[in-house]
C-alpha cells in the first residue's frame, strides 16, 4: 500500500486534531470565554459612557482577541509533546511543515473562528459604529490566523522547556504588535467612515507571509526542541 | 552483502560528558543490535541519533551507504521508532490511533482488527486509550510495527510493563521481521534470547 498523499495526510491530521478538540471541548472553550468576559467587563469598569466605549471598542476587542489567542497557544503542541506523538510526527515520511500547518489550522478553527462568531455581538454591546462591523469581522478573519501561525513558532521553541510560559509571551508578543496596530487602526478608520483598504492590504500581506514562512520555522524549531 | 545501517565515527556529548565516541557500527539485513549499558550510558541518545531525531556531536549515520540527512523522507519511511513515550493519544480509541499511525507512515494492507488481535488487543478497538493498562498501551504502541511497513525497527525498552507472554509474542514477531530481511535496533533491561537470529551486542558501559 502506498503512503497517503500529502493533502490526504494534511486532512487526516486536521480531522484528528478537531476530533481531539471536540473531545476536550471544555478546555477549548476557555479562550472564547476569556474573550467574552474581558470585553463585557470593560463597560462595567468604565461606566455608561457610550461615546467613550464606542471610541475604544476596536482596541478592546483586539487586545482581548490577542490575549485569548495567547492563552490557547501552548495547547498546539503540548499534549503531542508529552505523549510522544510529536516525535512520531517528526519521524513521519511527510514533510513536517505541512503537518505543522494542519495542526495550526485545526488550532485556529477551534480558537480563532469562534471569536469571529461572537465579535459582532460584543461590538454591538460596546456601541461600535455599524459601518465598521464588516471591517471588524474582516480583521478578525485575517488577523487571528496570523496570531496562531506566529504563535506556533514560539510554542515550538518553548515546548521542550518545562516552564516556558513567560518566555513564550515575551517571544510572541512583540511579533503580535503589528497585527494589533493595523487591525485596530482599520476598524477605527472604518468607524469614521473612511476606507480601510491600506490596513486590510497590510493584514493580507501579514497573513500570506505568515502562511508561507511560519510552518517552516515551526518545523525547524520543533526539531530543535526534540533533540 | 553490504550493510544497510552504518555509523561512522559517531560521537555523542551530553552536558559536557562524552557518552561515546568513535562508534563504528554496521548492520546487515537480518541482524539485530542489542544496545546494553547502565542507566545514563547513552542508549536512548544513540537510538535517537539513529532515528535522526537528535544530531550527533560528530560523525554520520548512513542508510544504504548515504547519510540519513541526505536520504530524508525515504529513510523516515523505512524507520519505525517506538520510544520511551508510547506515541499514542489518550483521547482517541485504539483503532483511531492505528489509523493515525498508518496515515503518518507507509501503511500495510492489513485489517486493523486483525492487527489488534496480533498484539492481543482484540475487542479493545473502540476503547479509549485512557482506559487501557500500562502494558496494553505498550502493546498498542508496538502495534505500529504490525500496521506499517518499515525495514528498520528502532525500539527503546519495548518490553517495559509487558508480561512474559507478551514479551515472547513480540520476540517471535522480531524474529519474523529479521527473517524477512529487516533490521532491528533495541535497548532492553530484560534478557533477550533469540538463538535463531543474528544478534549483535553493544555495551555502552565498557
Amino acid at each position: 500500500m502506498k503512503r497517503l498523499s500529502l493533502s490526504q495526510a494534511f486532512w487526516f491530521l486536521l480531522r484528528r486534531d478537531l476530533l481531539l478538540a471536540f473531545r476536550n471541548r471544555s478546555e477549548m472553550a476557555n479562550p472564547l470565554l476569556f474573550f467574552v468576559l474581558v470585553i463585557t467587563l470593560f463597560p462595567l469598569a468604565i461606566g455608561a459612557e457610550p461615546n467613550l466605549l464606542a471610541r475604544i471598542a476596536p482596541g478592546i476587542i483586539w487586545v482581548a482577541a490577542l490575549l485569548a489567542s495567547m492563552l490557547s497557544l501552548d495547547g498546539i503542541f503540548r499534549s503531542d509533546f508529552d505523549d510522544g506523538t510529536l516525535e512520531q510526527m517528526l519521524l513521519s515520511a511527510h514533510p513536517v511543515p505541512v503537518l505543522v500547518l494542519a495542526k495550526v489550522t485545526a488550532h485556529w478553527l477551534v480558537t480563532g473562528l469562534p471569536l469571529l462568531l461572537v465579535a459582532p455581538l460584543l461590538a454591538m454591546m460596546l456601541g461600535l459604529d455599524e459601518d465598521a462591523y464588516g471591517i471588524l469581522l474582516l480583521t478578525i478573519l485575517l488577523g487571528t490566523p496570523v496570531l496562531s501561525l506566529i504563535g506556533s513558532i514560539g510554542v515550538a521553541l518553548t515546548v521542550g522547556l518545562r516552564k516556558g510560559g513567560i518566555i513564550l509571551s515575551l517571544l510572541v508578543l512583540p511579533l503580535y504588535v503589528p497585527v494589533l496596530i493595523f487591525s485596530s487602526s482599520a476598524i477605527d478608520v472604518a468607524a469614521s467612515g473612511l476606507p480601510a483598504t491600506a490596513q486590510i492590504s497590510m493584514m493580507l500581506a501579514f497573513l500570506f507571509l505568515a502562511l508561507s514562512l511560519s510552518p517552516v520555522a515551526t518545523a525547524a524549531a520543533l526539531k530543535m526542541s526534540m533533540s | 552483502m553490504s550493510a544497510l545501517l552504518q555509523t561512522r565515527d559517531l560521537c555523542c556529548v551530553k552536558d559536557d560528558r562524552v557518552l561515546f565516541e568513535g562508534m563504528n557500527l554496521a548492520l546487515k539485513a537480518g541482524q539485530i543490535l542489542l544496545v546494553e549499558g547502565k542507566n545514563g550510558s547513552g542508549k536512548t541518545s544513540l537510538l535517537r541519533i539513529l532515528t535522526g531525531l537528535s544530531l550527533p556531536e560528530s560523525g554520520d549515520v548512513l542508510w544504504q551507504g548515504r547519510p540519513i540527512s541526505e536520504v530524508g523522507a525515504d529513510y523516515y519511511e523505512q524507520v519505525n521508532y517506538v520510544g520511551h513515550h508510547d506515541g499514542i493519544k489518550r483521547d482517541l480509541t485504539c483503532l483511531e490511533n492505528l489509523r493515525l499511525v498508518q496515515a503518518m507512515g507507509k501503511p500495510l494492507p492489513i485489517d486493523l482488527d486483525d492487527a489488534l488481535e496480533k498484539v492481543n488487543l482484540y475487542r479493545f478497538g473502540d476503547n479509549y486509550v485512557a482506559t487501557l493498562s500500562a502494558g496494553q498501551k505498550r502493546r498498542l504502541a508496538l502495534a505500529r510495527l504490525v500496521v506499517t511497513e518499515a525495514q528498520l525497527w528502532i525500539m527503546d525498552e519495548p518490553f517495559t510493563s509487558l508480561d512474559k507472554a507478551s514479551m515472547a509474542m513480540f520476540q517471535e514477531m522480531f524474529e519474523q521481521h529479521l527473517e524477512k530481511g529487516g533490521v532491528i535496533v533495541l535497548t532492553s533491561h530484560h534478557d533477550i534470547e533469540m538463538p535463531q537470529s543474528d544478534v549483535v551486542r553493544l555495551n555502552l558501559s565498557e
